[in-house]
């Protein structure tokens, strides 16, 4: 069993009120931070520690934090990213319903660190509920002393607010976050200039994910060195992982990074195998932005070795034979499940979300929904199946924001992987309206 | 008249409550002196959560209310998936239709809804008390299929929860 970081406490009953928290060790990083470091010493430790963002993008958050832009007097902004909406993930919702001091104790540690006084958390406004919550805590840290004025008595003051979005998964993206924090459209900001030049409201911001900013704690706390011995190479730490689809025990679970994918499928501690006896068919790992792995390719690489949950060995073989750790949104597909309609499913996802900036994703989302559509009601043909690699590579790295690469990706993958089960909608469109294909046969070479 | 042209409309503002008016005021001063437009996502949160949906007239009050033009609220106002720009059922089915919760049945969840309360997606039935919409990933894809109601999360639905739901819904919406 994997050791948590983040959420072993997650189920003590009353964890998410601030007297209990206390009891149970929390507010040891604020402590630790405020009266024994320097801001610099905190993004030294976690720079050492090798956290990647946990939002998706997998970069290195000490990097980040070392990028904000400190002009005398002009004031700086931390914003937790809680706007998790890519298809597949739910592991933020369940950290800050659970354990709402730890997103706030990660909040003043890093604010601290990087000299912002002014904090914001920015939840999707589905999340009202969890929203209440947070305030609720907030409010218990404002009257026991650990934000506001003179934190401590360090003379360090920080002010923290969260604040809802309003259904647009485009705010995910951080600078269309920033746009709606500013109470306008999500439509993403050209970069440069980055947020940590030009953020919220023009000041340095850094925007990093709920989960990010929680393992801020961990890393405080026991060293960014003991941190980094946990994992594989430049996975380091733990992760929590968001697991749906067909598993027999889905949910949330916090793993160390370097487990391998067979166990966390099928052991006793973590999904429990494929519900109701059936085979896997395929498996998307990262959230519904990366590509999908056919069954032969989720525990194995290409290769042959085992594939463990790590950043690196996740994307073993690229996009030929790989695909991304993401968000850890981990989806899985049992053999019942049909490939072209899930691949139709994510690209009206991606239509329905494309903020309308950028014409390649405004109209290349509509357009390969369309043709997807087609091909799943048994009325495509053999070019559509082109015709949508061609309009992938026509939005693929031609928008501002990675949507357009998000969308694309996806596609190009299943039909990568699923090319005959593609054909086969359209030579037996009849018989594709009546059953499933069933599983793919792996490629004699691999 | 279409409300997803709101320009097309010339409605007088309306007035909101006072518990709204005390929420609004303050989401406003959660925001420093000059950025009071950060709080309008809450603000409509708000109107929509005393009216059920967010008209025009509502609007125009949240514009007066900002000091900012009424563009910049229906700009707004029309990007968000979660505002109703028109008229809703007292309870509003938002049930997600996205990948993880369609491998659980969330197409058979959308069907059964659709013929237990004879509408279909995006209709009101003739009594005002549901709206069945589809709504893209709501962030609870371990717990699907589900929807959301009110804020509130219902998952992991199934014929017998979704009879139950609607039952208690249709008796507290009585009451």
């Amino acid at each position: 069993m994997s050791r948590k970081l983040l959420i072993e406490h997650a189920e003590v009953p009353g964890i998410a009120s601030f007297e209990t928290y206390r009891k149970h060790g929390g507010y040891a990083s604020v402590e630790k931070a405020l009266k024994t470091m320097s801001p610099d010493e905190v993004v030294d430790e976690v720079k050492k520690s090798g956290l990647r963002g946990r939002g998706g993008a997998g970069f290195p958050t000490g990097m980040k934090w070392s990028f904000l832009a400190k002009p005398e007097g002009v004031e700086r902004h931390l914003v937790c990213n809680a706007d998790e909406s890519e298809p597949g993930t739910f592991k933020d919702r369940y950290l800050m319903e659970k354990l709402p001091h730890l997103l706030i104790e990660g909040m003043i540690t890093s604010s601290y660190a990087l000299g912002a006084r002014r904090s914001y958390i920015y939840i999707r406004g589905e999340f009202m509920y969890v929203l209440r919550i947070l305030e609720k805590a907030i409010a218990e840290a404002y009257a026991n002393g650990m934000l506001g004025k003179n934190i401590l008595g360090s003379g360090y003051d920080l002010d923290l607010v969260v604040t809802p979005g309003g259904g647009a998964y485009i705010c995910g993206e951080e600078t269309a976050l920033l746009e709606s924090l500013e109470g306008k459209r999500g439509n993403p900001r050209m970069k440069p200039p980055f947020p940590a030049v030009k953020g919220l409201w023009g000041n340095p911001t850094v925007v990093n994910n709920v989960e990010s900013i929680a393992a801020v704690v961990p890393i405080v706390n026991e060293g960014g060195e003991a941190y980094a011995q946990i994992g594989i190479e430049r996975s380091t730490g733990t992760k929590l992982i968001s697991a749906s689809g067909n598993l027999v025990r889905p949910g949330v679970y916090e793993i160390e990074l370097g487990l391998s994918v067979e166990e966390f499928i099928y052991g006793d501690d973590y999904c429990r195998g494929i519900a109701n006896g059936k085979k896997l068919k395929a498996c998307i790992p990262g959230g519904s932005s990366v590509p999908i792995l056919p069954h032969y390719l989720v525990t194995k690489t290409a290769a042959g070795t085992d594939r463990l949950m790590t950043y690196e060995s996740l994307a073993d073989g690229g996009f030929a034979s790989g695909s991304m750790l993401g968000s850890g949104g981990f989806i899985v597909f049992d053999e019942d499940q049909c490939i072209v309609r899930n691949t139709w499913n994510f690209a009206r996802f991606y239509a329905h979300e494309s903020c309308g900036q950028c014409s390649p994703c405004r109209e290349g989302t509509g357009w390969m929904e369309k043709v997807l559509f087609r091909l799943e009601h048994g009325m495509g043909t053999l070019e559509d199946i082109s015709l949508l690699e061609e309009i992938n590579k026509k939005i693929e790295g031609n928008t501002i924001c990675p949507l357009g690469d998000a969308a694309a990706w996806p596609v190009a993958a299943a039909i990568r992987h699923f090319r005959d089960e593609f054909e086969w909608h359209v030579n037996s469109p009849l018989e594709a309206q009546k059953r499933n294909y069933g599983l793919i046969q792996a490629p004699l070479e691999a | 008249m279409k409300a997803d042209h709101p320009q097309a409309v010339n409605e007088a503002p309306i007035d909101f409550s006072a518990h709204t008016m005390a929420e609004i005021n303050r989401v406003i001063g959660l925001f420093p002196e000059g950025k009071q437009k950060s709080a309008i996502l809450r603000i409509l949160h708000f109107v929509q959560d005393e009216f059920g949906w967010v008209s025009v007239g509502a609007m125009n009050r949240v514009a007066q209310i900002l000091a900012i033009e009424p563009i910049e609220v229906y700009e707004v106002a029309t990007f968000y998936t979660m505002f109703h720009l028109d008229p809703v059922g007292k309870n509003v089915l938002e049930v997600c239709r996205t990948g993880p919760c369609q491998l659980v049945g969330s197409d058979d969840l959308i069907s059964y809804i659709e013929e237990k309360l004879d509408i279909k997606v995006g209709e009101t039935t003739k009594d005002g008390m549901f709206t069945l919409k589809t709504v893209e990933c709501l962030g609870a894809c371990g717990y699907g299929p589900m929807l959301m109601c009110k804020y509130q999360f219902y998952e992991r639905l199934n014929k017998e929860k979704v009879n139950e739901m609607l039952d208690a819904m249709r008796a507290a919406s009585n009451s």
